[in-house]
C-alpha cells in the first residue's frame, strides 16, 4: 500500500480559538481512516485545510509524495483529492445532471456535452453501486439520495482520496448501511477514505484506523485490531460521560388528547399532517423518530400554537381548544423548544438578560401595573435562570448569540420552566450540541418527567430516542405510527419504520 | 362604445406598437434575470438604462454609427455593473442600498453629462436613428406583416436575444456556473471556481444589457434624450424578472404583456375622450401587472442564494 496523503503539523487559529494544534497523520491508498471527535473538535477545519477552503498557519501536506498549495481548491481537486460536505453543496433547484456538470467543465466552452456526462455518471454509478435519476431536480430527492449525488460528484473527477464530513448525521440505519457498502467499494478500488464523524458506533464498524480530536489537539489514534470503545470514548471527550439514568416512571393522568387531526401542506412547514391521534400522559416522555422533513416538525409547531389545522379536535388537561395562537398554548401549559434555537428560540443579537426575560413580559414579578420592566428584578429573574440550569456566561449584557448551543438551550429550558410547564415539546433538543450539553438536556428532561410533568421528545438520533423515552411513535410522510413501549423496539425496527416500512 | 375598444385588438399598429414597446423593457428584464440568476439584486437598473441612452444617443450624436452606439451604451453599462459587484459581491454591501445608489448616480450623471454637451438646447436634437426594415416577402403578409417583420434592425436583435440568454443559461457552462452562484455559492466554491469572478462577470453582462435595453429608447423609439425617459421601466423589469419565474422565456411574456397594455391604453384614452380621466387609462397596465404577478408569483422558485454575500474561507 503507498501512501497517499501525508499531513505535518498543521495548525489553524480562527482568532483566538485554536482550531487545529500542531496536527500529523496520514492515508494509504486502500484504507479507511475516521477521524473521530466532538463538535467544534476541529474536525471539519482539517478537512477544510486540506482540501484547500481555509490556508493554515503553519504545517505542510504532501499528496502522493509532493507538496500540495494551500487554499486552492481546484488544484486539490485536480490532484484527485474529492470532499463530501456534511452541508451538501448542492444548487437545489438545479438537475442532478447540471450539479455535477459545473465541476468538470472549462467555464470558457460554448456548450456542454450532456449526454457524454450522464453516460459517464450511469458507468460510476454502476461501478459503485450508486443509484440515482440524472434528470431528476435536487429539492425532490431525499438526503440519502443527495449524498449519493455528492460522492458521484466526487467520483467524476477521477479522486484518489474521498473525504466524507459527518456522511451518517442525518441518514436511516438503513441507508447507512448501503452508503458503508458504497464505501466498501470504493476502497477496493484502490481508493483512499477518510470519514469524519462523532458516533463511535459506526466508526467502528466501517474503518481501518481511528484518529482522535479535541479542543483541535490530536488526542490518540488507534488501529482496527486493538479498536476499544470506552478508550476511544474517554479520548474523545477527555473525561467520563455520565449518561442520564431513566428511573422507573409513573403514568399519571392524560394531559393532551388529539384526534383526527389535518394540517394541509405548507401551512408553517413543507409536510403535511394527516389524520393523527396522539395521547400524551403525565410522567411519560413519549418519543417521535422520523427523517428530518416528514411532519415532526410541523406537528411541534402545531402543538406550539403556530398552526391553525384544517380539522380535528385537541384536549389538553381536558379542555378543548379551538383557538391556536401561541398565547393560547402557552396559557394552557404548554412549553415549546423549537427544533432551530438560534432563529426561532433566541434573539441572537439581543442580550441574554433581554432574552431571558422575552417571553415574561407581561409576569408581574419583573412588570408593574403599568406594563413597565424593573430592570433591577429582570436581572434578578434571569440570574436565577441561568445559575438554576448552570448556563454558564460572561455577563448578563453580551449578546446571546455568542453563548454555545448548549448553554443557549439550557437557558432557553429555563426560562420555560420559570412558568411551571405541565407539557413540555421538545423539538430536537441535543442536536448539534456536545456530549456533555447533550447528557445534561437529557437530564433535565428526564427530571421533568420524574415531576409528574409530560415531555414529546422530537429526534432523529435513534440512541437517544430509545434511552430516553417512555413510549415510541415514528413520524412518516405526514403521519404518525404507534405508539409502541420504547423496551419492546430495536432500533432497526425503526430505521424501517421512518421509511415507510411495516414492522409490527 | 365597448366594440370600439375591442376593435382596437384587430388594429395592426396596436400590435406593432406592442412588440416596440416590450423591446426595452426585454432586454431590461434579461438583463436584471442574468444579474439575480446569480445571486445579486441589481436596482441600479433604472440608472443604468439611463446611462445606457443617454451614451448611445450621444455616440451617434457625435458621429458615431449606430452599431458603436450600442457598444458604447453596453459598455458603460457593464462598467456600472462593475460598481455595483464592487460593492455588492466583492465588499458584502447590501444590494439595495447599493442599487438604489447606483440609479442616483447614474442617472445624475447622464443629465449632468448631457447638459454638458447640450447647455442650451430647448428641444432636444434627434439623430438618425435605426429605420424600420421591412423583410422581403414576408412583411407583405396581411396583418403579420406590418406587426412582425416592418420594425428596426433593434428591435429584431431585441427578440434575439432571447434565445441567445436561454442559450446561455441552460447550455453553457459559464451560464450554468452563473445559476450555481444564484442557487448554492458553496457548490461552486466546491469545485475551484471563484464565486466572486463569476458573480462579478454576471452583473456586468446583465447590466450592459440593461443599459442597451435604455439605448433602444433613444436609438429606436423616441430618436432624442430627455430628462426622465426610463420613466420606471426599469422597476417593471424588476418585478418582471419575478413574473417571468427567473426563466428567460417567460420573461417575453411578461415584457409582452406589460408592452400591450401600455399600447392599449394610449389607444383607450384617445377613444374614451372625456368621459374617463386619462389618469385612469395610465394607470391601467400596471394595475394589471400587479394582478399578474400575484398569480405568476404564488409558486415560482426564486434563486436560493439571491441577496446573500459569499465571503470566501468564512465559517459555514
Amino acid at each position: 500500500m503507498h501512501t497517499l496523503l501525508e499531513v505535518e503539523s498543521i495548525s489553524k487559529k480562527f482568532g483566538d480559538l485554536s482550531a487545529n494544534v500542531n496536527i500529523t497523520f496520514s492515508v494509504s491508498e486502500g484504507e479507511i481512516l475516521a477521524v473521530l471527535g466532538e463538535n467544534g473538535a476541529g474536525k471539519t477545519t482539517l478537512m477544510n485545510i486540506i482540501f484547500g477552503h481555509y490556508l493554515p498557519d503553519s504545517g505542510s501536506i504532501k499528496f502522493k509524495g509532493s507538496h500540495i498549495p494551500f487554499g486552492n481548491t481546484k488544484e486539490s481537486i485536480n490532484l484527485g483529492i474529492g470532499m463530501v460536505h456534511q452541508h451538501f453543496t448542492l444548487a437545489e433547484n438545479l438537475s442532478v445532471l447540471e450539479n455535477i456538470a459545473i465541476g468538470n467543465q472549462s467555464l470558457l466552452g460554448l456548450s456542454i456535452d450532456f449526454k457524454k456526462i450522464e453516460k459517464k455518471i450511469i458507468n460510476i454509478s454502476d461501478e459503485f453501486g450508486l443509484s440515482v435519476d440524472p434528470h431528476a431536480i435536487v429539492s425532490d430527492l431525499s438526503i440519502g439520495e443527495k449524498q449519493r449525488i455528492e460522492i458521484i460528484k466526487t467520483l467524476y473527477g477521477d479522486c484518489k482520496l474521498v473525504i466524507l464530513d459527518e456522511p451518517t448525521a442525518s441518514l436511516t440505519p438503513q441507508e447507512v448501511d448501503q452508503l458503508f457498502l458504497i464505501i466498501k467499494s470504493m476502497v477496493k478500488a484502490g481508493l483512499g477514505v477518510i470519514i469524519i464523524s462523532h458516533k463511535l458506533d459506526e466508526i467502528l464498524r466501517i474503518s481501518d484506523r481511528i484518529i482522535v480530536l479535541r479542543n483541535g489537539e490530536l488526542t490518540g489514534s488507534m488501529e482496527k485490531t486493538n479498536f476499544n470503545k470506552t478508550i476511544l470514548a474517554e479520548m474523545i471527550v477527555g473525561k467520563k460521560i455520565v449518561r442520564p439514568i431513566k428511573k422507573e416512571g409513573r403514568k399519571k393522568e392524560k394531559l393532551i388528547n388529539i384526534r383526527a387531526l389535518n394540517v394541509s401542506p405548507n401551512i408553517g412547514s413543507p409536510m403535511g399532517l394527516s389524520d393523527i391521534n396522539f395521547e400524551l400522559f403525565g410522567g411519560e416522555i413519549h418519543g417521535i423518530a422520523g427523517v428530518s422533513g416528514n411532519g415532526q416538525r410541523t406537528f411541534a409547531e402545531f402543538l406550539a400554537g403556530h398552526i391553525w389545522p384544517d380539522s380535528g379536535d385537541i384536549f389538553v388537561s381536558g379542555n378543548h381548544v379551538n383557538k391556536f395562537t401561541p398565547e393560547e398554548f402557552m396559557n394552557l401549559g404548554i412549553a415549546y423548544i423549537p427544533e432551530d434555537r438560534n432563529s426561532d428560540g433566541v434573539v441572537g443579537e439581543l442580550s441574554i438578560l433581554e432574552n431571558g426575560i422575552l417571553t415574561e413580559t407581561r409576569n408581574p414579578m419583573i412588570a408593574n401595573q403599568f406594563g413597565f420592566l424593573n430592570r433591577k428584578r429582570s436581572k434578578d429573574f434571569v440570574s436565577e435562570i441561568c445559575e438554576r440550569n448552570d448556563v454558564r456566561f460572561q455577563s448578563l449584557n453580551q449578546p446571546a448569540r455568542l453563548l454555545s448551543g448548549g448553554n443557549i438551550q439550557k437557558l432557553l429550558i429555563g426560562r420555560w420552566l420559570k412558568r411551571n410547564p405541565q407539557i413540555i415539546v421538545a423539538c430536537q433538543p441535543t442536536r448539534g450540541l456536545d456530549e456533555g450539553a447533550i447528557a445534561s438536556v437529557q437530564s433535565l428532561l428526564l427530571t421533568e418527567r420524574d415531576r409528574g410533568r409530560a415531555v414529546l421528545f422530537i429526534t432523529e438520533d435513534l440512541d437517544e430516542l430509545l434511552l430516553v423515552s417512555d413510549v415510541v411513535s415514528v413520524m412518516f410522510d405526514g403521519k404518525l405510527i404507534g405508539p409502541y413501549p420504547s423496551e419492546e423496539l430495536e432500533k432497526r425496527e425503526i430505521g424501517l419504520m421512518m421509511t415507510g416500512g411495516d414492522v409490527l | 362604445m365597448i366594440v370600439e375598444f375591442l376593435e382596437l385588438f384587430i388594429n395592426a399598429g396596436f400590435w406593432a406598437a406592442t412588440i416596440r414597446i416590450a423591446c426595452p423593457l426585454l432586454l431590461a428584464t434579461l438583463g436584471e434575470l442574468i444579474c439575480e440568476r446569480a445571486g445579486v439584486l441589481n436596482l441600479g437598473i433604472e440608472g443604468i438604462m439611463t446611462a445606457g441612452a443617454m451614451v448611445g444617443w450621444t455616440a451617434v450624436y457625435l458621429g458615431a454609427d449606430l452599431s458603436s452606439g450600442i457598444i458604447c451604451a453596453a459598455f458603460i453599462g457593464a462598467m456600472f455593473g462593475l460598481i455595483h459587484a464592487g460593492f455588492t459581491v466583492h465588499l458584502g454591501a447590501s444590494q439595495h442600498v447599493t442599487g438604489i445608489g447606483i440609479t442616483l448616480l447614474a442617472s445624475s450623471i447622464s443629465y449632468f453629462a448631457f447638459r454638458l454637451i447640450l447647455p442650451t438646447s430647448t428641444t432636444p436634437p434627434k439623430i438618425q436613428a435605426f429605420e424600420q426594415v421591412s423583410i422581403p416577402f414576408f412583411s407583405d403578409i396581411p396583418f403579420l406583416g406590418p406587426v412582425f417583420f416592418q420594425q428596426t434592425i433593434f428591435t429584431y436583435l431585441a427578440f434575439l436575444t432571447v434565445p441567445i440568454v436561454i442559450w446561455f443559461l441552460n447550455r453553457s457552462p459559464f451560464g450554468l456556473a452563473v445559476k450555481m452562484a444564484g442557487e448554492n455559492p458553496m457548490a461552486l466554491e466546491a469545485q475551484g471556481i471563484d464565486v466572486l469572478r463569476v458573480r462579478t462577470i454576471a452583473v456586468m453582462l446583465g447590466s450592459s444589457l440593461m443599459a442597451v435595453g435604455g439605448a433602444y429608447l433613444t436609438m429606436s423609439a423616441f430618436n432624442a434624450f430627455y430628462f426622465g425617459m426610463i420613466n420606471g421601466r426599469g422597476w417593471i423589469a424588476v418585478a418582471l424578472v419575478i413574473f417571468a419565474a427567473w426563466k428567460p422565456e417567460r420573461a417575453i411574456l411578461g415584457a409582452l404583456l406589460f408592452a400591450g397594455l401600455d399600447a392599449y391604453q394610449v389607444r383607450a384614452q384617445q377613444l374614451a375622450g372625456a368621459i374617463v380621466p386619462y389618469q385612469f387609462f395610465l394607470m391601467l397596465p400596471f394595475l394589471l401587472s400587479i394582478a399578474a404577478m400575484v398569480f405568476a408569483a404564488k409558486s415560482t422558485r426564486y434563486p436560493k442564494a439571491l441577496l446573500v454575500p459569499f465571503r470566501r474561507g468564512e465559517r459555514h
